[in-house]
C-alpha cells in the first residue's frame, strides 16, 4: 500500500473539493509520480495560480507557492531560472492557465523551460460557481452561457505543441495508471512539459448538462471513460468521429535545448560568473 | 581613497549599477520607454556575474518572475514605466502580503494610457502609494540626480530586504536619461543589507511568525518547505479567516514600516528654517525648484525647498514643521496636483500654490519663478 502521508500535509486535510471532483485523483497521481522520480521534497517547488486546482499546493509537503490568478508560470519561471536545481511543478486549472494565464502559457512553452505543468482541465470555472472557460465544450450550459456556450474551445495539447512545449500528454481522471505514467514522464522530461488531465466538475458543470453527461457525478466520470480514445486508436478515426472524444496518450515528445541550461552555458562562457 | 572612480553616465545606468552594487542577482523585465536602458545593462551584466536576466512576456510576468526569484533567496528587481507599472499593481500587493522583498523601478512618463512615451512626467506619485488594491504598506523613493539613482537604488534594496516588502523607485524621463558625472562608491563604502533568515536558514515551522510591528523572518525555498500565498494567512503561512489574525496581520504589514520610520525617512531641506515661500517638490521638478530658491534668495525672498527623497511614507512631521512658518507652500510638479494633495493634508493655514505642467515638457525654474512672481511677497 502506497503511503501518501509522507507527501501530504495531513493536518490540512480534508480538502475543499466536491464529491466527484477529479482533483484529488490527479493529486494522488502526482504524488505517485514524484515518489517514482525519487525526488527530495526539499528540492521541489509546487506552484499554482487561483482556482479549485490551485488550492492543491496547500495539501502537499513540498515548498509550495499559491500565486495570483493566471500567474503561476510567471512565478515558476523566476524560481526555475534563479535556482535551476529546484524541481518546479505547476498545477493550474483551464481558466487559470489558458484564459488569464494564456500569455504565460505560450511563452513558457516557447522558452522550453524545465517546468512540468499539469493542467487540471475540467472545462469550467469551478471556484466562482461554474462559468464557461476556454475549454468548455460548445453548446454546454454554464452559469454564464445559460443558452449554451457559443464559443469554440481550445485544444490544450495542440496549443502547447504549437507554442513549443517539448513534452505533451493527455490523460483523464478516470484512466489513472496512464495518468501516473504521463505525469512521471513529464517530470523526467528535460524541457517544458504539459500534462493535460481531463476532468469533470459535476457540481458546477455536469448538473447543468445532465442530458449530455448523465444524472450523477459518477455518470460524468463514466462519460469520460466512454469518450476517451488512445492516440493510437484515434489515428484511424475521422475528424467527425473524434468530435467529442478525449484523445489520450503521449502526444508530443521531442528533445530541444532547455532554457536554463542554455542560460547556464552563457554564464559558463564568462568563467562561471566570477564576481 | 586611492583612485576614486568617476563615470559620466545616465540615470538609468546609474540605477542599474546601483542594483548591481546592492547584489541584485535577478532581473526580469519587459521593454518600455523610458526605462529600457536598465534592462539592457542587466542583460549584459548578469550573465557575466553569475546572475540571471530574463525578458518576460509582459510586465505582469516580469514582477511575477522577480517575486519567484526572490523566494529562492535572490535579490531581484524589475524596471518599467507608467503603463507597465499599472500592469504590475496586482502583484505588488502580492509581494506586500506575502512579504517578499523586491525592487520595482518606474521611470515615469506622460499619461494616462500610452500618453507621451518619450516625455517626462511625474504621473505615478499616487499610483505608487495606492495603485494596488487593499490596504498595504508602501515605501517609495524619488531620486533627483544620477548620483541618487545609484545610491538610492542601493538603499531601496536595503529597505526591501530588511522590511520584506516591495520598494518602488520613481525616476522620471529626465532623471533617467540625463547624464551627470558621479563617483562610483567603493565596495563596502555604502551599507548593503541582506535579508535575515531563521537560524542560518534552518528548518522553520512557523515562517510567518512575527513580533508586532516587525517584518517576518521567512526562510527561502528549501528545507523548510514553506507555503506562501496571497491569501490572508497565519504564522504557519497557511490561509486563515480568523478575524483576529487577519486584522493583526493586515495591520502588521503596514505597521512594520510605519513603526520604523527612522530607518526609512529621508528628505532634503534646503534653506527651510526661515522660509516664507516653501517649495515642496520631488525628482526633476525639485531641481528646478532648487534653482528657483537660489534666484529668490538672491532677491531677498526667504525661499526654501523641502524635498522628500523617501516620498512614501511621507515625512509629515518634518514637512509640517517648516510649513507652519511659511506664508506660501509652492508645489511644482509635472502632473495635475498629486503632491499638492499631500501638502493640503499636512498644512492647515498656509496658502498652497500649485504649479502644474502636463504637456510633456520639463518643468523649469522660469515657469516656477513666473508663477511665484504673482504672489504678494
Amino acid at each position: 500500500m502506497f503511503d501518501y502521508s509522507q507527501y501530504l500535509r495531513n493536518e490540512k486535510l480534508p480538502h475543499i473539493w466536491c464529491p466527484g471532483c477529479g482533483h484529488g485523483i490527479v493529486l494522488k497521481s502526482l504524488i505517485r509520480a514524484v515518489a517514482k522520480a525519487g525526488w527530495n521534497k526539499d528540492e521541489i517547488v509546487l506552484v499554482s495560480g487561483i482556482g479549485c486546482a490551485s488550492r492543491l499546493p496547500g495539501y502537499v509537503d513540498f515548498n509550495t507557492l499559491h500565486t495570483a490568478h493566471g500567474r503561476a508560470l510567471a512565478f515558476a519561471t523566476g524560481i526555475k531560472l534563479a535556482k535551476p536545481e529546484m524541481h518546479v511543478i505547476v498545477v493550474s486549472g483551464d481558466g487559470d492557465s489558458l484564459a488569464i494565464g494564456g500569455n504565460h502559457f505560450i511563452h513558457a512553452c516557447r522558452r522550453n523551460i524545465d517546468i512540468t505543468l499539469i493542467c487540471f482541465n475540467n472545462g469550467i470555472y469551478g471556484m466562482t460557481g461554474g462559468q464557461y472557460s476556454p475549454t468548455t465544450a460548445s453548446g454546454d450550459k454554464t452559469a454564464t452561457s445559460p443558452f449554451g456556450n457559443v464559443e469554440p474551445h481550445f485544444n490544450v495539447a495542440e496549443l502547447a505543441k504549437g507554442a513549443g512545449a517539448t513534452f505533451v500528454a493527455r490523460g483523464t481522471s478516470y484512466g489513472v495508471p496512464q495518468l501516473d505514467n504521463y505525469i512521471y514522464q513529464g517530470l523526467m522530461h528535460k524541457g517544458f512539459s504539459v500534462i493535460e488531465a481531463a476532468e469533470a466538475c459535476f457540481t458546477t458543470h455536469g448538473r447543468k448538462n445532465r442530458k449530455k453527461y448523465g444524472p450523477s457525478n459518477l455518470d460524468m466520470l463514466k462519460w469520460q471513460r466512454d469518450h476517451a480514445v488512445s492516440v493510437e486508436k484515434a489515428a484511424g478515426m475521422s475528424e467527425e468521429e473524434l468530435q467529442d472524444k478525449i484523445v489520450t496518450g503521449v502526444l508530443h515528445n521531442v528533445d530541444k535545448p532547455e532554457f536554463t541550461e542554455q542560460y547556464q552555458k552563457l554564464i559558463d562562457s564568462f568563467g562561471g560568473g566570477a564576481k | 581613497m586611492a583612485n576614486p572612480k568617476y563615470e559620466f553616465i545616465q540615470g538609468n545606468l546609474a540605477c542599474a549599477k546601483g542594483a548591481a552594487y546592492a547584489g541584485c542577482k535577478f532581473f526580469g523585465g519587459y521593454p518600455i520607454t523610458p526605462s529600457t536602458e536598465i534592462a539592457e545593462f542587466m542583460s549584459e551584466y548578469q550573465p557575466q556575474h553569475g546572475g540571471k536576466f530574463i525578458q518576460m512576456e509582459d510586465e505582469i510576468a516580469s514582477i511575477g518572475s522577480i517575486i519567484g526569484a526572490s523566494l529562492t533567496g535572490a535579490k531581484a528587481m524589475t524596471a518599467t514605466s507608467g503603463p507597465g507599472f499599472s500592469l504590475m499593481q496586482e502583484l505588488l500587493g502580492y509581494a506586500c502580503i506575502a512579504e517578499v522583498p523586491i525592487v520595482v523601478v518606474d521611470v515615469m512618463r506622460g499619461g494616462p494610457s500610452t500618453g507621451l512615451p518619450t516625455s517626462p512626467a511625474q504621473s505615478d506619485l499616487l499610483q505608487a502609494k495606492w495603485g494596488t488594491h487593499g490596504d498595504h504598506p508602501t515605501i517609495t523613493i524619488v531620486p533627483n540626480s544620477v548620483e541618487e539613482m545609484f545610491t538610492e537604488t542601493v538603499r531601496a534594496f536595503n529597505l526591501a530586504e530588511f522590511f520584506r516588502t516591495p520598494v518602488i523607485i520613481l525616476g522620471d524621463e529626465i532623471i533617467g536619461h540625463m547624464r551627470e558625472k558621479i563617483r562610483i562608491p567603493e565596495p563596502g563604502e555604502l551599507e548593503v543589507i541582506n535579508r535575515s533568515l531563521p537560524n542560518n536558514d534552518g528548518v522553520c515551522k512557523n515562517p510567518y511568525a512575527s513580533d508586532l510591528n516587525k517584518p517576518v523572518c521567512l526562510p527561502n525555498f528549501g528545507k523548510s518547505r514553506i507555503h506562501v500565498t496571497g491569501l490572508n494567512h497565519d504564522d504557519t503561512g497557511f490561509p486563515t479567516m480568523d478575524p483576529m489574525i487577519v486584522a493583526r496581520e493586515n495591520e502588521r504589514i503596514s505597521s512594520k514600516i510605519y513603526h520604523q520610520r527612522n530607518m526609512i525617512d529621508k528628505f532634503e531641506a534646503v534653506q527651510c528654517e526661515d522660509a516664507k515661500v516653501l517649495f515642496l517638490a520631488v525628482g526633476s521638478a525639485a531641481r528646478a525648484a532648487e534653482e528657483a530658491v537660489s534666484v529668490l534668495r538672491g532677491k531677498g525672498v526667504k525661499a526654501g525647498l523641502f524635498r522628500p527623497i523617501t516620498l512614501w511614507p511621507f515625512p509629515k512631521e518634518e514637512f509640517a514643521k517648516y510649513a507652519a512658518n511659511a506664508d506660501y507652500i509652492v508645489v511644482p510638479e509635472m502632473n495635475l496636483g498629486q503632491l499638492k494633495t499631500v501638502a493640503e493634508r499636512f498644512t492647515k493655514r498656509t496658502k498652497i500654490v500649485p504649479i502644474n505642467l502636463v504637456n510633456g515638457e520639463p518643468l523649469g525654474p522660469d515657469t516656477i519663478l513666473s508663477a511665484v512672481n504673482h504672489l504678494n511677497i
